[in-house]
C-alpha cells in the first residue's frame, strides 16, 4: 500500500507520521534525536512503520467477529512481545559492541576478566528484560538507551561488586558502546520480528494468526517522504521533499483542528507563533530569535538545577498556592533567581509556578508579534504536555484575548510530522 | 569561499574607493584637508568646492565588516566602556581608532581636519561625533536637519537649512580649507550629480523587468556606492553610472538576471521581494546566497534610498544649488516618518510586482528599527502580500545567526509558494 511519510527532526526528539492517500494517520513514531539525525530519522520512520503494522493488525483483527472485545488485549500483547524481541536484538548488538571495545591500556591483562563480567551482566539483563516487558509492566521510557542504561547501571554494579572489579571498568566500555549502538541504523526485518513476537505469545488460534499474517503480507511502499525540522537538510532527499517546520506545524495543526487560526508551538529550542488561513496555509509567523529562554530547554535546565525529572516539574507547580515572579529573559539567570528564592524560603512549587508563567509570558509576546490570538487556538510541542504551562497559558489567553477555544491534542508532539505527511500526500495526489 | 566575481562597474568602483583612501591617507604629503561625515544627507559636492577629501566612518565600518575585522574592533570599543547595545557602526569606528586606525590600504588614517555633521535624523550620529570631537579636537560643523514628522518638508525647513549653510557650514569650511567658496564650482558638481542620479534611477527601476536584471539589495549596495559616498558630483561617478547602465541594459537584452558573487547569472527567479533595512555586512555573501539559492531576487529596497530618494523625483539642481542641498538632506529615507515609509514600501510592492515585503531589522539600531513590525503589518494589509521579519546586525558578527535566518527565509519563501498555489493545492 502507498505510505506517505512526514519526518520532523527536532532538537530533542525526532518524530515520524505515516499516512494513507486519504490523509488518514496509520502510524506514529518517535525517538531521541541523538547527535545523529540520519539514525534518528531512520529510527523514527521505522517506529512509525511498526505502528502502521499495528494499525493494519487492528483493522484485520477487528474484522474477525469472534475476537470482538479482545482486540486491544491481543494487540497489546503483540506490541509488548515485539518490543521485547526488538530490545533483545539491540541488547545482543550492545553486548557484541561492548566486547569489541575492551581494548586500550586500561584493560591490559584484564581483558578476560572484563569479558566474563560483561557476559554475566548481559545474561542478567536478558533475564530481567522479561519483567520489563511483562504484561502490565510500566516502562519509564520507550528508548533503548534509557531502558538498557538504567538496568546496566544497577545490574552492572552488583556483578562488579561480586567479581571484585571496579564498576568504572565496564562503565567505560558501556559509555563508548551505547553511542555506537544508538547511532547504528536499526536492523530491518520488521515482519520477521512480528512473527517471532506472535510465537512468543504462545499458542494462538488461527483466527488471530491469519489476519496478522495477512496484514504483514501487505507491502508498505514509501511513496513520498517529506522532512522538516532543524535537521531537515541532513535528510537524504531532494530539496522539494523538504518543508519548513513552520509550514508543517501550521498544516499539522489544521489537520488536527480544521478551524485553527492561530498556532503556538513551544519546542526544545524555539517558540513559534503561526497564523493559518482556513485551508491551513501559513499567513504569518514569528519565532524567538537568538535567545531560547522561554522554550522547552528552559524547563530542562531548571529540572537539572532542582535535581528533578523534566516531567515532575508540571505536577509539582500545580500544587502552588502563590506565585513567585521569575525573570523570563535568560535561562541561566532564572537558575540563579531560583536559588535565591529557595534561599529566601519560598516553596519549590511556588517558584516553579512562576517559572512556568515566565515561559508562557515569552510565548505571549511572540504571539502578539505574530498578530495575536484568533479563534481557534491550537497549542503544540513538548511543552503542551505540561499541565502547569497549559494552566498559565489558559489564564493569559483569557486575560488578553477573551474566550477563545484552546485545542491541545495528546499527539501534539507529532504536529510537524503530521503536516509533513500531509504535504507528502498533496505532492502526489494533487 | 572563492574570490567573488566582479563586473566592470564593480572594478571601476573598487579603483575609485582605493583612490579616495589613498587621497585620505596621503593628506600629509599632499596638504589636502580631510573631513569626516556621514552618508545620509552628506554634502559631498560642497566639500569638493573646498578641495576637502571626504572620509565616511560608516563606510569604513562597512568595509571593516566585509573584511571580517569589525568584530575585533567592536570588542575593543566595548573594552573602552561602550555597551553591547550601542550602534555597531559607532563601536567599529571607535574600536578601529583603538587599534591604530589603519585604512583598507594598510596606511594609517590621518586625523580629520573637520567633522561635518550634516544630518541629524539619527541621534546616534550626534553622539558619535561628540566622541570623535573629543578624540580629534578639530572643528565640528553641525547642520541641523528638521525631521519630516508630518510626512513632508516645508519652505521654512528649507530656508532654515540654507541659512545654516550660508552662515555656519560654508564659512566654517572656508576657514578649515583656506579656499573661498565659489557657487559656480558647486553648480558644476551638481550638474554631474544630477546626470549620475538619472542613470542610477534608471538602473534601479529596471527591477520591474522579469527576470529582474538587478538585485536591488545585495547588488543595490554596489550600485549606490559612488552616489552615496565620496563621489557624487565627480566625473568618475558619471562614468561609473554610464558603465553600470550599459551592463544592466546588456542583461535586459539577453534576458539575464544579476550576476551573483559565484559568477553565474541569477535567471531562475522564483520570488520577487521588496526589502526594508540595511543588509548584514559581516556575512554579506552568505546572506545573499540564502536568497539566490532559493530563487529570491530583491526588486526594490529602501536601503538603496538612505542616501537620497532620487526615484521619488529629487535631483540635485545646479540652478538652485543651496536649496537643492537642503531638499536632499530633508528627503533622504531615514528622515521620513513611518506613514511615509509605509507608503513608499507599499508602492514598491505594487509597482515592482513583488511577492511581499521582507524586513531585515537591525539589532543594534534602535532609532531605525523602531516601528518596523507595524510597517510590515500595514504593508501586508494594504497590498495583500505576505511579509516577513528577520533580525541581523550591521557589523557585529555575533548577531548573525545563520541557522535561524535561513529557517525564517525558507519558511517565508515556502509560504509565498503555498499562497500562490492556493487553498486547494497547498503543497
Amino acid at each position: 500500500m502507498q505510505c506517505f511519510i512526514g519526518i520532523d527532526l527536532g532538537s530533542t526528539t525526532t518524530k515520524a507520521v505515516v499516512m494513507d492517500e486519504n490523509c488518514h494517520v496509520l502510524g506514529r513514531g518517535i525517538t531521541n534525536s541523538r547527535s545523529n539525525y540520519d539514525t534518528a530519522a531512520a529510527v523514527s520512520k521505522q517506529e512509525a512503520l511498526v505502528d502502521t503494522r499495528l494499525t493494519l493488525f487492528r483493522r484485520g483483527l477487528g474484522a474477525v467477529p469472534e475476537l470482538a472485545g479482545s482486540v486491544d488485549g491481543i494487540l497489546g500483547d503483540l506490541e509488548r512481545n515485539f518490543r521485547h524481541v526488538q530490545f533483545l536484538e539491540q541488547l545482543d548488538d550492545l553486548e557484541r559492541t561492548c566486547v569489541a571495545n575492551i581494548k586500550g591500556p586500561r584493560f591490559v591483562g584484564r581483558e578476560k576478566a572484563v569479558a566474563e563480567v560483561l557476559a554475566e551482566v548481559f545474561t542478567r539483563l536478558r533475564e530481567h528484560s522479561a519483567a520489563l516487558f511483562a504484561p502490565g509492566a510500566k516502562r519509564k521510557s520507550d528508548f533503548f538507551r534509557d531502558l538498557a542504561g538504567a538496568d546496566f547501571m544497577q545490574i552492572g554494579e552488583v556483578v562488579c561488586r561480586e567479581a571484585g572489579m571496579p564498576f568504572e571498568m565496564i562503565l567505560n566500555v558501556y559509555d563508548k558502546s551505547i553511542i555506537e549502538v544508538e547511532n547504528r541504523p536499526p536492523a530491518g526485518d520488521m515482519e520477521g520480528k512480528f512473527l517471532r513476537a506472535l510465537e512468543k505469545g504462545g499458542s494462538l488460534s488461527d483466527a488471530i494468526v491469519r489476519p496478522v499474517r495477512d496484514a504483514l503480507a501487505i507491502p508498505l511502499e514509501e511513496t513520498y517522504v517529506v522532512g522538516t525540522g532543524y535537521g531537515r537538510v541532513r535528510l537524504p532527499f531532494p530539496k522539494e521533499h523538504i518543508r519548513s517546520e513552520i509550514l508543517c506545524h501550521g498544516l499539522g495543526a489544521h489537520m488536527m483542528y480544521p478551524d485553527t487560526r492561530t498556532v503556538l508551538d513551544i519546542g526544545g529550542q524555539d517558540t513559534k507563533g503561526i497564523q493559518v488561513d482556513p485551508a491551513g496555509i501559513v499567513e504569518n509567523f514569528q519565532m524567538n530569535d537568538r535567545c531560547a529562554a522561554g522554550c522547552g530547554r528552559y524547563l530542562g535546565y531548571i529540572a537539572d538545577e532542582m535535581n528533578m525529572g523534566l516531567h515532575e516539574l508540571g505536577p509539582l507547580a500545580m500544587n502552588s498556592t502563590k506565585q513567585v515572579r521569575i525573570n523570563s529573559t535568560c535561562t541561566v539567570f532564572a537558575g540563579a533567581e531560583l536559588r535565591d528564592r529557595l534561599a529566601l524560603g519560598e516553596k519549590r512549587e511556588d517558584i516553579l509556578a512562576g517559572l512556568h508563567r515566565a515561559i508562557i509570558l515569552r510565548a505571549m509576546s511572540i504571539l502578539s508579534r505574530a498578530g495575536g490570538v484568533k479563534d481557534q487556538f491550537t497549542f503544540t510541542g513538548g511543552v503542551a504536555k505540561n499541565e502547569a504551562a497549559v494552566r498559565e497559558l489558559r489564564k493569559l489567553i483569557k486575560e488578553n484575548y477573551g474566550d477563545v477555544q484552546i485545542n491541545i491534542n495528546p499527539d501534539s508532539i507529532y504536529t510537524g510530522a503530521l503536516g509533513g505527511a500531509t504535504f507528502a500526500v498533496r505532492a502526489v495526489v494533487n | 569561499m572563492s574570490e567573488a566575481v566582479k563586473e566592470n562597474s564593480m572594478l571601476l568602483q573598487k579603483q575609485m574607493i582605493a583612490r579616495n583612501y589613498e587621497a585620505i591617507t596621503s593628506k600629509h604629503e599632499t596638504g589636502r584637508k580631510v573631513s569626516s561625515t556621514f552618508v545620509p544627507g552628506n554634502l559631498n559636492e560642497l566639500l569638493m568646492c573646498f578641495g576637502i577629501v571626504n572620509n565616511l566612518p560608516e563606510i569604513n565600518a562597512i568595509q571593516n565588516g566585509m573584511r571580517k575585522v569589525s568584530g575585533s574592533y567592536i570588542m575593543e570599543a566595548e573594552k573602552g566602556g561602550h555597551s553591547e547595545d550601542v550602534c555597531t557602526y559607532v563601536k567599529a569606528d571607535i574600536g578601529m581608532m583603538g587599534k591604530g586606525s589603519i585604512a583598507p590600504n594598510g596606511k594609517p588614517f590621518p586625523d580629520p581636519d573637520v567633522l561635518l555633521l550634516s544630518y541629524t535624523g539619527c541621534y546616534t550620529f550626534m553622539k558619535w561625533f561628540e566622541l570623535l570631537r573629543a578624540e580629534y579636537k578639530c572643528p565640528t560643523l553641525m547642520l541641523h536637519v528638521p525631521y519630516e514628522g508630518d510626512g513632508h518638508s516645508t519652505k521654512n525647513m528649507r530656508d532654515y537649512i540654507v541659512k545654516q549653510l550660508k552662515e555656519v557650514v560654508i564659512p566654517g569650511l572656508e576657514q578649515v580649507s583656506g579656499v573661498k567658496f565659489d557657487i559656480d564650482r558647486l553648480r558644476e558638481y551638481l550638474r554631474n550629480s544630477a546626470k549620475a542620479e538619472d542613470d542610477l534611477v534608471w538602473c534601479l527601476e529596471q527591477g520591474k523587468h522579469k527576470p529582474s536584471p538587478i538585485d536591488a539589495y545585495f547588488g543595490g549596495v554596489y550600485y549606490i556606492g559612488p552616489i552615496f559616498t565620496a563621489f557624487r558630483g565627480t566625473t568618475d561617478a558619471v562614468e561609473y553610472y554610464t558603465e553600470l547602465r550599459k551592463e544592466v541594459q546588456a542583461r535586459i537584452d539577453n534576458k539575464l538576471g544579476p550576476l551573483t558573487p559565484d559568477g553565474t547569472s541569477f535567471n531562475e527567479q522564483k520570488y520577487r521581494l521588496v526589502v526594508e533595512g540595511p543588509p548584514n555586512w559581516t556575512n554579506f555573501r552568505e546572506f545573499w546566497k540564502m536568497f539566490y539559492d532559493e530563487g529570491a531576487v530583491v526588486v526594490a529596497s529602501s536601503y538603496t534610498k538612505v542616501g537620497g530618494m532620487y526615484d521619488q523625483g529629487f535631483r540635485h539642481d545646479p540652478d538652485n544649488p543651496l536649496e537643492s542641498l537642503a531638499d536632499y538632506c530633508l528627503g533622504c529615507y531615514t528622515n521620513r516618518n513611518l506613514p511615509t515609509r509605509v507608503d513608499i514600501l507599499a508602492k514598491y510592492v505594487e509597482e515592482y510586482e513583488a511577492d511581499g515585503l521582507l524586513i531585515n531589522s537591525i539589532k543594534s539600531c534602535n532609532s531605525f528599527s523602531a516601528g518596523q513590525l507595524m510597517i510590515m503589518k500595514e504593508v501586508e494589509r494594504r497590498t495583500g502580500k505576505p511579509g516577513a521579519f528577520i533580525e541581523t546586525d550591521l557589523v557585529d558578527p555575533r548577531y548573525f545567526s545563520a541557522a535561524n535566518i535561513k529557517n525564517r527565509l525558507e519558511s517565508y519563501f515556502q509560504m509565498i509558494e503555498q499562497k500562490r498555489r492556493g487553498a486547494s493545492k497547498a503543497a
